[in-house]
């Protein structure tokens, strides 16, 4: 059984992943796109439309990467090009998204989707415990581990790298110093669409195979808390993720196994354990602020006009 | 914030729509407050078939407009009352939530009808309404029984409302008319709609040894689940067999079409009045999906439970039953009253869950 859960957690687990760790690179440039919602949305959509009428799941996967970052780009030339407000933007982006996902999609509600199959590692899934929790899961979550990887180096081992969140922290330095911010600051828009495209087909192909309107249910509200509640660090998003998809399925559990043992416990209460457990983590990791202050991206959320 | 623009566009195109309907002067307007989408596959889906049905039976004499997406809260008041200005002769307001907004526009309009689904709160030119599906959930507990090999069936339940608690008790009598020793076990999701965490739940369950499965959410996915994991489900609201169809045994469906017609007419003959109405399976305001993947001998004793239920020979909440701390509450052959049932706080005995206070 406990396997069993192990399965259900990472399923949970990964679209929070896959949106926060786009999120993430996007605030390392410095722009605040509360659009995750929406972008994900859009991405659930892409893809189960796309899965739907091509009968493979791959082409949904690619559709929902698509779909989330060319929706992205909307919010890249409102905010990068014309200058518009970065919060008021992201907020527009969530619900012409939820909107237009929901057009998109009306003639596919209520069909049953193709659910994306697991790969199996051979030898490695026969690994005892963990070999198979590991090993023999779906194409998405594999990237999602590969993108916590490739991000970290990405962000503290590469030159371009250090640009971008040298962009993040003073984009007038990094301007003078001839990097180009705006293009950097497109490309890091929309990698965080496609991101959180990506955990929208997750949505759509894995963890419900079907199409809802709003079926992200405010999952990308929740990303974009767990880009906080890590710092800023890949890493840390990996263990976020799963902390609060663990306590999430875990309280589903624990009201069982209250009733099986005869004891009270308010179901609201078990609910509220995942937001009681960010809080509290955020406090412990969040006590010192200087490291905070260096992770956190000095100019966030700054509109950034170049100089002529 | 995101629902209430969306609702204030989508009122705003509702504006625009009556501008034009304005022209078509003897036609009533008979309009609609929907919490979701019409399309969610579910609870509103089923209000707007009625809705619909309504159109296709008195569309020469009506016009139907609907606002949806309508969160519960101040901006559900401001959607009624700008529905009840716009000159909607009555208004069906479809969700629990909109009981007090619409009690405060009933009244600052006196001269327009209003009908609250599920509510308890009326006045002059409000009516409530509301189906039993409680009978259907009697039914399923039955077949529960009969087809769980465990004798342990799973219950994802949204919120502890007097609608869902009735709902489980219901279920465990049916179960245990049957196997009285028929366990029931309650997974409360806390939302109506989240088909991520209601597939969780229904996972959590199945991982926990229940062989059945019953929902009182809005979508397919704990269908979805109980059909990937080979065991049996109920669907709710909706028919959903198309999320499983080796899955389902049967589903409580909800069809309003008859009453939203019944009501209409009512109005226009001028002798709608407002009334406190609770429909059942033998007013055709909720069916029974048809009985599929069980033996013929199962199917045949729900068919009969329903014809029972249906003539009034059978009331789920007949005595003796024992709330369950294994106090008495109904005495042998004594029926529950509408009104405890409406306001029903207390589980009945068997059910393993401790009701949220």
């Amino acid at each position: 059984m406990f396997e069993a859960i192990l399965l259900t957690v990472i399923t949970a687990s990964t679209p929070l992943v896959l949106a926060a760790l786009g999120e993430l690179v996007t605030e390392r440039s410095g722009v605040l796109n509360l659009g995750v919602e929406g972008m994900m949305i859009m991405g659930a959509v892409c893809a189960f439309v796309a899965a739907q009428l091509t009968g493979s799941p791959y082409a949904g996967i690619l559709a929902g990467i698509l779909g989330g970052g060319i929706f992205s780009l909307l919010f890249g030339f409102l905010t990068l090009t014309l200058v518009a407000n970065q919060v008021a933007t992201g907020l527009a982006l969530t619900i012409l998204g939820l909107g237009l996902s929901g057009q998109i999609g009306e003639a596919f509600v209520g069909q049953p989707g193709i659910k994306l199959q697991p790969i199996v590692f051979p030898l490695l899934s026969d690994i005892p415990f963990f070999g198979r929790v590991l090993f023999s899961q779906d194409l998405i979550f594999y990237l999602s581990v590969a993108l916590v990887i490739g991000i970290h180096w990405f962000l503290f081992k590469s030159r371009t790298g250090l640009k971008l969140r040298a962009i993040g922290d003073s984009h007038s330095s990094a301007h003078a110093l001839g990097i180009n911010v705006i293009r950097t600051r497109y490309l890091a828009v929309m990698f965080g669409g496609a991101c959180a495209g990506l955990a929208g087909a997750q949505l759509s192909l894995v963890y419900t195979p079907q199409w809802v309107e709003n079926m992200s249910a405010g999952r990308g509200w929740i990303a974009l808390a767990l880009v906080v509640f890590a710092s800023w660090r890949p890493w840390r998003i990996l263990a976020g993720g799963y902390l609060f998809g663990a306590v999430g399925i875990g309280q589903l559990h624990a009201q069982i196994l209250a009733q099986n043992l005869g004891i009270v416990i308010p179901s609201q209460f078990l609910s509220a354990l995942p937001y009681a457990a960010t809080i509290v983590v955020l406090i412990i990791i969040s006590h010192n602020r200087r490291t905070t202050l260096i992770n956190t991206p000095a100019s966030l959320g700054k509109p950034f006009v170049p100089d002529r | 914030m995101k629902k209430l623009i969306i609702a204030l566009a989508a009122s705003a195109a509702l504006m625009g729509g009556f501008s034009t309907g304005a022209q078509a002067q003897e036609k009533k307007k008979v309009c609609f407050i929907y919490v979701g989408s019409k399309t969610d596959g579910g609870w509103t889906q089923a209000h707007d078939l009625g809705r619909q049905q309504l159109d296709k039976a008195l569309g020469t004499k009506v016009e139907t407009p609907f606002l949806e997406n309508v969160p519960e809260g101040p901006d559900a008041e401001r959607a009624i009352e700008r529905m009840a200005r716009s000159g909607c002769a009555l208004v069906f307001t479809t969700s629990f939530g909109f009981m007090d907004a619409t009690v405060k526009v009933a009244a600052k309009f006196p001269d327009v009808k209003f009908e609250h689904a599920t509510g308890f709160k009326a006045a002059p030119n409000l009516a409530t309404y509301n189906s039993r599906f409680y009978e259907g959930r009697y039914i399923q507990g039955q077949i529960a029984a009969k087809m769980s090999k465990k004798g342990v069936a799973g219950y994802i339940a949204s919120f502890p409302i007097p609608e869902v608690v009735m709902g489980i008790n219901a279920f465990e009598l049916g179960a245990k008319s049957i196997n009285p020793n028929f366990k029931l076990k309650v997974v409360w999701a806390n939302t109506w709609f989240d088909p991520g965490k209601e597939a969780d739940a229904a996972k959590a369950l199945i991982d926990q040894g229940v062989d059945i499965l019953t929902q009182h959410t809005d979508t397919t996915a704990p269908m979805q689940v109980a059909s990937e994991r080979g065991i049996l489900a109920f669907g709710q609201a909706s028919d959903m067999i198309a999320a499983g169809p080796k899955t389902q045994l049967t589903a409580i469906v909800d069809t309003w079409g008859a009453y939203y017609i019944k009501r209409t007419q009512a109005l226009l003959d001028g002798t709608w009045k407002s009334e406190q109405i609770w429909d059942g399976l033998k007013d055709g305001i909720l069916t029974m999906a048809p009985y599929t993947n069980m033996p013929d001998d199962v199917k045949a004793m729900a068919e009969e439970t329903e014809a029972k239920i249906k003539s009034g020979e059978l009331h789920p909440f007949t005595g003796p039953i024992n709330k369950q701390d294994g106090s008495a509450w109904l005495k042998a052959g004594e029926k529950a009253q509408d009104g405890v049932l409406l306001g029903m706080n207390f589980y009945i005995e068997g059910v393993d869950d401790k009701l949220p206070q």
